[in-house]
């Protein structure tokens, strides 16, 4: 259900701009060690520049299986409480002053643009030495944010073929890595994917609860709708 | 009712009509025994009313109606509140759920000529609920306060400024600001919560006094009092407690099984029930580059985006959801039922089903220039049912028929020509064709006997 749910969001959201397509990337949010790297990653490299100011670290610990003392150590980097909002120190009008566009929320960005857009958007930064900070996004053009995972991945460029509606516009086919990083091209996917992963989840915590309550409650009127259907055919018996 | 009970009861009887109440409207209400499938959905209305307020009164404990603070209180029910999120999406399922609902009672009755006399203001009720009731979604959508609450409260309120001279002086007294702002939150959330469900109680306890007062209709459109046994109870009919409790209440469950699958596994509806922009709040100075109302508006705003002036499109939109409320005078057949109206008559009632769904398609997507022709047409096949249903009151002369097809196959030719023919002639040569071949069918095949004529009604109802 989790990946018809992906699925579907995952296809509203748009891949306009360069014409490079999305990639579908298969997560579960019940990957409770994805989620936990995930959320390593997210407080590390995002958690910064972008809050998710609608969840709560004590929330995150308690889904994630962590402690109150692993939560502490591990996830809130500030000085905030464990109870606190995940929100960062940094000023939205600074933000517009640095980079042009303030870093959005991401507590809901795996349901407003969709798992799969997250995953190939932290696929497809290329170096581009017009844009202010030398990179670029296939999916999202002129995007005012720097690589930050850039010494995981390493640079890449992009390679072009003919394309667009008419067939003579030059769209990006794919990358070529043209300065190593620290990890291998599966590793990095790896990240990314752990990632994508903590982001479902952080956009709907519910969906971890009533993904398994759901059953219980349809198995209470499947029950009810037996009881109910032979009362209504004992009452009906005589109407013809 | 002869019987005076003791006890209680009997006491209370005797200060409050209680047990009157209970037999004229439960256990000596007669409701036709025939009912199938479509008469559920009058029940299920019900349910989902209940269910909305009750939801809808947990929800008003933890929301805040102010645009600062919207959007987060709603994600607070999301995540802090217990059992909130589970509270937020039987509210935002049941709002879908309510016009799916509506809509088939609506069909129902269409179906079954439930709006024919003399059951014409227990229609024309059941109208303006429809209407309390889109007003009331469109109201409500705006609370969550994200970018497509915004922007789609933005748009349609916008319309109301389409009205010669008064219209941009009605659109800022409707925001009670220049742009959708705090105050048009404010304002919307008090009508969402109160204004509006107190008239919707209201009008729907008046459609329940009027049904009772003239009895339900039946698949077979055959009126059960006309046929009574000698204790004065019709013989088609059975009490409605505890027949039709028994067998609503299974269909009940049946639909809530349905409603737990969405609320639980699908909440969002691939971005029908809950669209994805709505995610990222409301943000006045980005515009979404499509906006879509919620589905259920979609076959209206098809209609509007049919036409290029904001106005008289407007005028269409309204016309689309008024000529509705005139059904009763449009169809006067005294055929009621389906079942005994002409082959014609089905193949009409299914165009417009289809004119319907692909209107409603149309509508949740960004405009081009074959969807807009294919708007135009689709529109005007909505528009023709109502008109061929009138048409089809009583058999005509051939001359009839034929004048009917050549005047208003002439019209929309003359409005093809006056919409631009030059320019996207390419558009409405093949457009032309789907009204004319629907006129052709509709209005020259009844002058074949067999198929324009209507069958006998039963005296009796079939079981």
């Amino acid at each position: 259900m989790t990946a018809l749910l992906i699925a579907l969001t995952g296809a509203q959201a748009n891949a306009a701009d360069m014409g490079y397509p999305l990639q579908p990337v298969e997560i579960s949010i019940h990957n409770h060690a994805s989620l936990q790297r995930g959320a390593k990653y997210f407080v590390n490299y995002c958690l910064s520049c972008h809050s998710s100011r609608y969840a709560r670290y004590k929330w995150v610990g308690e889904d994630l299986g962590l402690s109150g003392e692993m939560v502490r150590e591990n996830l809130i980097l500030t000085d905030g409480k464990i109870g606190d909002l995940m929100t960062i120190a940094m000023p939205e009008d600074k933000a517009l002053q640095w980079f042009g566009a303030p870093p959005p929320d991401l507590t809901l960005v795996a349901r407003s643009r969709g798992v799969d857009w997250i995953y190939t958007y932290l696929k497809s930064f290329y170096l581009d030495e017009s844009r202010p900070l030398g990179v670029n996004n296939a999916i999202f053009q002129h995007v005012a944010m720097p690589h930050v995972l850039w010494e995981l991945q390493g640079w890449q460029k992009p390679v072009y073929k003919k394309g667009g509606a008419n067939g003579n516009r030059q769209v990006i086919e794919g990358f070529e890595l043209v300065k190593p990083g620290l990890l291998s091209e599966e590793e990095y996917d790896e990240v990314v994917r752990d990632l994508v992963t903590f982001l479902a989840y952080l956009a709907e915590p519910a969906a971890l609860k009533r993904e398994k309550s759901g059953i219980w409650v349809i198995l209470f009127l499947l029950a009810l709708l037996g009881v109910t259907y032979f009362l209504k055919r004992e009452y009906w018996k005589d109407i013809h | 009712m002869t019987e005076k009970a003791g006890g209680l009861i009997g006491w209370i009887d005797e200060r409050f009509p209680l047990t009157r109440l209970w037999n004229d409207h439960l256990a000596k209400y007669y409701a036709p025994k025939n009912f199938n499938l479509w008469y559920f959905f009058g029940s299920l209305a019900l349910l989902v009313l209940v269910m909305q307020i009750l939801t809808g009164i947990f929800l008003t404990m933890h929301y805040k109606p102010d645009a600062a603070l919207a959007f987060a209180s709603v994600e607070y029910i999301m995540r802090d509140v217990e059992w909130g999120w589970l509270i937020r999406y039987m509210h935002s399922t049941g709002a879908s759920a309510f016009f799916i609902i509506i809509y088939l009672h609506m069909f129902r009755g269409l179906m079954y000529g439930s709006f024919k006399k003399p059951r014409e203001l227990l229609w024309l009720v059941g109208m303006f609920i429809y209407l309390t009731l889109m007003a009331e979604a469109f109201m409500g959508y705006l609370l969550p306060w994200g970018q497509m609450s915004y922007w789609g409260a933005q748009v349609i309120i916008n319309l109301f400024g389409a009205i010669p001279y008064i219209g941009p002086d009605l659109a800022v007294w409707i925001r009670g600001d220049y742009v959708v702002s705090d105050a048009t939150l404010n304002r919307f959330f008090a009508f969402h919560v109160i204004a509006l469900p107190l008239v919707l109680v209201g009008l729907v306890f008046i459609h329940i006094m009027a049904l009772h007062e003239v009895g339900s209709n039946n698949p077979d459109g055959v009126e059960i009092k006309k046929n009574k046994n000698s204790d004065g109870n019709p013989r088609d009919g059975i009490p409605f407690h505890p027949y039709y409790t028994v067998k609503d209440i299974v269909g009940a469950v049946v639909f809530l099984l349905l409603f737990t699958i969405v609320v639980f596994y699908i909440p969002e509806m691939g971005g029908y029930f809950l669209e994805h922009n709505n995610f990222i709040e409301a943000n006045p100075l980005l515009t979404p580059e499509h906006i879509s109302p919620l589905w259920y508006f979609t076959p209206f705003y098809t209609v509007l985006r049919a036409i290029p002036d904001p106005w008289y499109g407007v005028l269409a939109m309204m016309a689309s959801i008024a000529v509705l409320f005139f059904l009763p005078w449009i169809d006067h057949n005294p055929v009621k039922s389906v079942r005994y109206r002409s082959f014609l008559y089905k193949l009409n009632l299914a165009f417009f089903v289809i004119a319907f769904f692909y209107l409603g398609y149309l509508g949740t997507l960004a405009v081009n220039p074959v969807r807009t022709e294919m708007a135009v047409r689709f529109s005007e096949l909505y528009f023709l049912f109502f008109f061929v249903l009138w048409v089809y009151n009583k058999r005509r002369t051939a001359t009839f028929y034929i004048g009917c097809f050549v005047s208003v196959v002439g019209l929309i030719t003359l409005y093809d020509y006056l919409r631009g023919y030059d320019e996207i002639w390419p558009l409405i040569v093949p457009g032309w064709t789907i009204p004319a071949v629907y006129l052709a069918i509709h209005l020259l095949l009844p002058m074949i006997k067999r198929l324009g004529s209507d069958k006998p009604v039963p005296d009796r109802v079939r079981m």
